[in-house]
C-alpha cells in the first residue's frame, strides 16, 4: 500500500477520560485507504524530548466525514503534546503504515474483537470493517473500572458488546479472559489488542481450542517503516519488524511461551 | 542553478547529500515519500558474509534531540543480499554504496571480496565503528593499528572506491583517519554513533538489551561537526560528513567544516523527506552566496587570523 506524508487538520478533541483523548483528523482531500490494524507516525514538534514520531493506532475512520480518529492515551511528554492539540491545528502524519488483520472467510460467522486499555482503540475500526462486510462482530472490552471503559456507545453500532471490570463496575467482575462467553460460546476467530498479559491469554485460550487468533503488537518505534530495525518481535522468522511486518500477527507466528 | 556535483575519488555523485547506512534500509522504504532517485547517493543497510538476527528486544531508546539505538547489525547476510536485494536496487539512478561489516579481518575481506562483483555498486563504506556488536566492529575503528590493519587487507581485493566510516569513539579521530588514508582509503565517513546509555529509574534497569548502544540525531551534531573539521585539516582524501544532520543548514555547515558530501540518518525518521529539502536547500545557498558549485563550499570555513 502506498504510503503518505500528510499534514491534516484536527476537527475535534474530545476528553474521554482522565487520561484518553479522541481526537478527530480531516483533510482537503478524501483521505487514503486505510485498514483496520494499521497505525500511523504522528510527528511531536519543537521538543527536545519528543524527538521521535509516535506510532498510534487507526481508531476509527469515518468515510462520511472523511474523518481520522486517534484514541489517544497520555502516556508521557509525546502522546500528551498530541493530546494538546485544539481544532484547526495541523498535525504531520505518515500513514497508513504496518499490515492489517485478516478478514474472516464468508462461511466464518462468529468473531470475538477483544480490547483492552488503549489496545481496544484498533478494535472499534476493525469491529467496523467487519460490519460493513456484512458480519456480527462480538466485542469484549476490558478495564479496571466503569470509568476506564470508553466509546461504549461506538462499539455498541457495529455489534453486540460485552464488558469486564476489575472492580465489577461494569459488566462481569474480572479480567477479559475470565468473561462467562468465552465458556458460553465458541467463535471461528479471534482478534485482540490490549496488555501484553492480557493477550497471551488470549492467544493460549484460542491455541487450547483450535480459534485462529490475531493480536496487534505494540513496541516502541524509530522510523515506522522497515528502515532502523528497532522495533522488532521474535518470531517463527527470526527477528521480525512489528512496523511493517506487522503490528498484527496470527499467534502461529509469535514465539510467545503459551 | 549552481552546480551540485562533487566527487568522491573518481565517484562523481549528481549532489552531495547521501542517506546513512541503517537509516534508509535499500531505498524502496522511502519510495512512496520522494524520489530516492534525487539522491546524491544510497547507503544500505550493513551487510555482513553471514546472517545476523541482532540484538534482542529492547534495541531502541528516544534521548533528548536523539536515539540509542543497538540493533546489532541484523542483516540476511551478503549472499542473500546479492541474490535477492541487489536486482531490485540496482537499477536506482543514483549510488548504491553497500555498507560492508564483519567481526573478522577475514570476515571484513570476504564481505567485500563478494560485493565488489556487483557491476552496480560503485563504492564501499567499510564499518570499523559500530558500536552494537561484540566482536569486530567497533573494535577495530578505535585504534590505528587496527584500522590500519582492516583497511589494508580490504583494500587489496577491492579496488572500486573504499570508503571507511570512522568510530568518534576515540581519542583522535583524524590520527584514525590518517591511518586509513595511508592504507589507501578512499574516502571517509564520519561519524558513526556515539557509545551512550540511558536508564529506566522506575525500574532500575538499563532500556536498552546491551545496556550501551550508539547515540545518533541533532544531540550529535556539534561533536560531529568538530570531527569533522580536525579530520580535514589531517588528510587530503575527501570526507562524507555525518552526524545528526536535519536541514540544509546543517549540511551546509559539516561542508564549510570540510566535507565533500553528506549523509542524513536519523533524521530521515521524523521527515522521509528531508534529504530532497537538503538538496533544495544547498543549491539555494549556493544561489544566494554566489557559488557557482557546492564543491567551493567545501573546507570554506571563514576564520578571523
Amino acid at each position: 500500500m502506498k504510503k503518505y506524508m500528510l499534514d491534516l487538520k484536527v476537527t475535534e478533541n474530545r476528553n474521554l477520560h482522565a487520561s484518553y483523548c479522541l481526537l478527530k483528523l480531516t483533510s482537503d482531500k478524501t483521505l487514503p485507504d486505510m485498514f483496520p490494524g494499521q497505525f500511523v507516525q504522528v510527528l511531536v514538534n519543537n521538543m527536545p524530548t519528543t524527538f521521535l514520531r509516535r506510532p498510534i493506532s487507526i481508531n476509527y475512520i469515518d468515510k462520511n466525514t472523511n474523518e481520522l480518529w486517534l484514541l489517544i492515551k497520555k502516556i508521557g511528554d509525546g502522546t500528551q503534546a498530541i493530546a494538546n492539540h485544539q481544532p484547526g491545528d495541523y498535525v504531520n502524519l505518515l500513514l497508513p503504515l504496518g499490515n492489517s488483520f485478516t478478514l474472516p472467510a464468508t462461511q466464518e460467522k462468529k468473531h470475538l474483537l477483544i480490547g483492552g486499555g488503549v489496545g481496544t482503540a484498533p478494535m472499534l475500526f476493525m469491529g467496523a470493517y467487519l460490519r460493513e462486510s456484512g458480519f456480527e462482530p462480538t466485542f469484549l472490552l476490558g478495564a479496571r473500572s466503569k470509568k476506564d471503559l470508553m466509546q461504549l456507545d461506538v462499539f455498541q453500532r457495529f455489534g453486540t458488546l460485552y464488558t469486564t471490570t476489575e472492580d465489577g463496575s461494569h459488566g462481569e467482575t474480572g479480567f477479559v479472559i475470565n468473561h462467562s462467553i468465552l465458556t458460553n460460546n465458541t467463535f471461528d476467530r479471534i482478534y485482540t489488542c490490549g496488555p501484553k498479559p492480557m493477550m497471551m491469554a488470549i492467544a493460549k485460550y484460542a491455541a487450547g481450542r483450535g480459534i485462529s487468533c490475531e493480536v496487534s503488537l505494540e513496541n516502541t518505534m524509530a522510523c515506522g517503516i522497515g528502515a532502523c530495525l528497532c522495533c522488532v518481535e521474535n518470531t517463527t522468522n527470526g527477528h521480525t519488524c512489528v512496523c511493517t511486518e506487522g503490528p498484527v500477527f496470527n499467534i502461529n507466528k509469535l514465539t510467545w511461551q503459551i | 542553478m549552481a552546480n551540485l556535483k562533487v566527487n568522491i575519488g573518481s565517484l562523481e555523485l549528481k549532489n552531495p547529500v547521501m542517506t546513512a547506512s541503517g537509516t534508509f534500509g535499500y531505498g524502496s522504504e522511502y519510495a512512496d515519500f520522494m524520489d530516492i532517485n534525487r539522491l546524491g547517493g544510497i547507503f544500505v543497510k550493513g551487510t555482513t558474509i553471514e546472517h545476523r538476527e541482532g540484538n534482542p528486544y529492547p534495541r531502541m531508546a528516544e534521548t533528548p534531540s536523539g536515539m540509542l539505538n543497538a540493533v546489532g547489525l541484523q542483516n540476511k547476510g551478503a549472499n542473500y543480499f546479492i541474490e535477492k536485494i541487489y536486482p531490485e536496487i540496482k537499477d536506482y539512478n543514483t549510488h548504491m554504496i553497500v555498507n560492508v561489516s564483519g567481526s573478522s579481518i577475514e570476515s571484513y575481506v570476504e564481505c567485500a571480496e563478494k560485493i565488489s562483483g556487483l557491476e552496480k555498486i560503485p563504492a564501499i563504506e567499510l564499518n570499523i565503528s559500530c558500536p552494537n556488536v561484540k566482536k569486530g566492529g567497533m573494535a577495530f575503528g578505535v585504534s590505528c593499528s587496527g584500522a590500519a590493519e582492516v583497511v589494508r587487507a580490504v583494500r587489496k581485493v577491492y579496488s572500486k572506491i573504499l570508503i571507511v566510516k570512522l568510530s568518534p569513539n576515540v581519542t583522535d579521530i583524524a590520527e584514525i583517519a590518517k591511518a586509513v588514508e595511508y592504507e589507501g582509503a578512499d574516502s571517509v565517513s564520519l561519524i558513526n554513533t556515539l557509545l551512550g546509555m540511558a536508564i529506566n529509574v522506575e525500574t532500575r534497569k538499563p532500556i536498552l538489551s546491551t545496556i550501551t548502544g550508539g547515540l545518533s540525531g541533532p544531540c550529535v551534531k556539534p561533536v560531529a561537526l568538530r570531527m569533522v573539521w580536525q579530520t580535514y585539516k589531517a588528510v587530503k582524501i575527501p570526507i562524507i560528513g555525518l552526524g545528526g544532520i536535519s536541514n540544509w543548514k546543517d549540511a551546509v555547515e559539516f561542508i564549510l567544516a570540510g566535507a565533500t558530501a553528506i549523509q542524513v540518518g536519523t533524521y530521515n525518521f521524523i521527515d522521509p523527506t528531508v534529504s530532497i529539502k537538503i538538496i533544495n536547500g544547498l543549491n539555494e545557498y549556493c544561489d544566494k552566496f554566489g557559488f557557482k558549485s557546492v564543491s567551493e563550499l567545501t573546507g570554506n570555513l571563514a576564520i578571523t587570523k
